[in-house]
């Protein structure tokens, strides 16, 4: 049965991926007017206008373009950058992509690997303790925290530790082929911004998750037949809230591409939002598209886990009804 | 006149009853109250703005206004100045006043914020409450387009569709962030039309005889309308930083206008000069946005904090 809801998810995953690159598909071919004439700008003519379209494939059905558009995504072909497509062939996306990925990758694997222990530890010394003087500064700072710009953390972060202190750079330069302190040194700005985001939101997510279980009757029966503290929240508590924490986790990480978004431009650091906005600003479309499903996956992907982690460890929410 | 004495006859009555249910009071703490102080201070600085700030917003000012008496400077430098009594918050990258820019600015953020938030509710709560009186196809054809809209990052959805419309206008800005905010607004409207739709008395307005517009906005709208208030104020503070967040990333309000998202980043290098100038907007959306979520987190204690929690999923 646990086989049966779940692949009732991924159903649901595959239909959603499906209908976001429609989405995708649809709001990257709103513009009006014809795409080759906007790409060869004041350089076009009827003659090479008309072969541009052809190169890119205007010249077909929308359907069809999109058909065309989606069998080459599934096979890992994600189309010609604009770039440089005047002069000759253009660079495949794929290529601009690599690097790219792997620069965001570690950059939110790090994230994770900090922010997630620091927070789930934070967020269940809250809840183990509600309404003392450490929970209500928790809970304090985690909301100025999430109610602040993205960009004005990143910014004090700038005026503390680069313009005052000296200690690290402003501006991620990536060369490489740093390691060890030297890359740590080099991405600790935006790892920090990042991690003190994520941290915020899943700090305050545990502490309502946890506060949930320790209110329920189950717990109240625990406590009233005399069950030690400890062994509560280990055995009765702690299982209970392992799912809606893996849960809060999942959605938070997915929720951390916007915040990706701004610090990945504050400090230029070369990853994949970056990418995508030097796209938008360009208008390389088949480039916004790219990096738009990738970051859509991705969301679908870590809301596919959070919603597999509350169904294992409910047994009630195995039978879909 | 005879009406207004037998009205309030009626309340003093109702009143008196002994199961009369509790008044509803809304406490505020501390910070709520000074929220709520905030919060005034912006609407009046939207309302009068333009009209107190020493200077207009794209007014690049004169360099003889920074001359200091006595000096032999002839032509000082009038970028990323400090405070003075020329200009109070010190000026920006390009000489221009930053306290009058913010001032005009408060108009351009917090106009398109609300508007914004107000069309999201338009189109959220018309979809929600459709849904939850329509038939089960309509409910379950707009509840799966929803699902496929919050399915996206609500900033990559903006980047691509920011990006087929090649830089749009402000209105546009506020007709994409609507849309977008509209899905969320859907899911709340709609799960509290269904709750009230279930309930006794719906149903013995069913009974009564009722039409359905009478249930909508005899029933329906009343009972959603204070959740729905709350939900707003947190849905505002989203749309603000949605909307600082884009124009920071220069794809939101173009210049010249002044906008507190595009000042942080046009004034970014200036922090490496020892300038304050980014800090200033970025602490004016901070205020408003801490002060609104501080308001609302008054008001969910008050309702038991089920309504936070709703809101949280």
């Amino acid at each position: 049965m646990v086989w049966r809801a779940l692949l009732a998810r991924l159903g649901i995953s595959l239909v959603t991926l499906w209908v976001v690159s429609v989405l995708i598909f649809i709001g990257t071919n709103l513009l009006p007017g014809d795409v080759a004439q906007i790409i060869l700008g004041q350089m076009a003519t009827p003659e090479n206008t008309a072969v541009l379209r052809e190169k890119l494939g205007l010249d077909k059905h929308p359907v069809e373009q999109y058909l065309v558009w989606l069998s080459n995504v599934a096979m890992g072909d994600l189309g010609i950058s604009k770039a440089g497509l005047g002069a000759g062939l253009g660079t495949p996306i794929v290529e601009m992509l690599g690097p790219r990925i792997d620069n965001t990758a570690m950059l939110t694997v790090l994230v994770g690997v900090i922010a997630i222990p620091i927070s789930v530890a934070l967020g269940l010394l809250a809840a183990m303790h509600p309404g003392t003087r450490l929970d209500r500064t928790i809970t304090f700072s985690t909301l100025n925290i999430i109610s602040i710009p993205d960009f004005l953390i990143a910014t004090i972060l700038v005026l503390v530790f680069a313009v005052s202190l000296g200690w690290l750079p402003s501006i991620v330069y990536l060369r490489g082929d740093e390691s060890g302190w030297v890359l740590m040194k080099t991405i600790a700005m935006p790892l920090m911004t990042l991690v003190i985001l994520c941290s915020s939101q899943i700090i305050r997510m545990t502490r309502a998750t946890v506060l949930n279980v320790m209110s329920s009757p189950y717990v109240e029966m625990a406590i009233l037949k005399g069950v030690p503290r400890r062994r509560i929240i280990l055995r009765h508590a702690l299982f209970n809230a392992i799912g809606p924490i893996v849960n809060v986790i999942a959605l938070n990480l997915a929720w951390l591409v916007g915040g990706v978004v701004v610090v990945e431009q504050i400090f230029s650091y070369p990853g994949l939002a970056k990418l995508m906005i030097e796209a938008v600003q360009m208008r390389d479309m088949p480039l916004v598209q790219a990096c738009a499903m990738i970051f859509c996956a991705v969301y679908v992907v870590l809301i596919f886990i959070a919603d597999m982690a509350t169904i294992l460890s409910n047994p009630r929410l195995r039978h879909p009804k | 006149m005879s009406e207004q004495t037998n009205s309030t006859d009626q309340s003093l009555s109702f009143d008196e009853l002994p199961d009369a249910p509790p008044k509803r009071k809304i406490k505020l703490s501390w910070p709520g109250k000074i929220g709520i102080a905030i919060v005034l201070f912006w609407s009046v600085i939207v309302v009068i703005g333009p009209t107190i700030s020493p200077y207009h917003e794209a007014d690049i000012l004169d360099e003889e206004l920074f001359i200091v008496p006595g000096s032999d400077e002839i032509y000082p430098e009038t970028e990323f100045q400090p405070p003075s009594k020329i200009v109070y918050l010190g000026s920006d990258y390009i000489g221009r006043d930053l306290l009058s820019r913010i001032l005009y600015g408060a108009r351009t953020t917090i106009g398109i914020s609300v508007l914004a938030t107000l069309l999201a509710y338009l189109i959220g709560v018309t979809a929600g409450i459709a849904a939850s009186v329509g038939s089960r196809y309509l409910d379950m054809g707009l509840s799966r387009v929803n699902d496929a809209l919050l399915s996206i990052p609500s900033i990559m959805f903006a980047l691509v569709l920011i990006a087929a419309l090649n830089s749009p206008g402000i209105f546009w800005l506020i007709l994409i962030t609507g849309f977008i905010y509209a899905a969320s607004v859907f899911r709340i409207a709609r799960s509290l039309g269904q709750e009230v739709m279930v309930s006794d008395f719906v149903e013995a307005a069913k009974v009564r005889g009722e039409g359905l517009w009478w249930i909508i906005t005899r029933e329906i709208l009343p009972n959603i309308a204070m959740p729905l208030a709350t939900d707003f104020g947190l849905r505002f503070v989203w749309v603000i930083l949605f909307i600082s967040s884009l124009s920071f990333l220069g794809l939101g309000v173009q210049p010249p206008m002044s906008d507190w998202g595009s000042m942080v980043k046009e004034n970014l290098p200036g922090l490496v000069l020892g300038s304050y100038a980014p800090l200033m907007p970025a602490f004016a959306i901070a205020s408003l946005t801490i002060s609104v979520n501080m308001i609302v987190d008054d008001l969910s204690a008050a309702t038991g904090g089920k309504l936070a929690k709703r809101m949280i999923s």
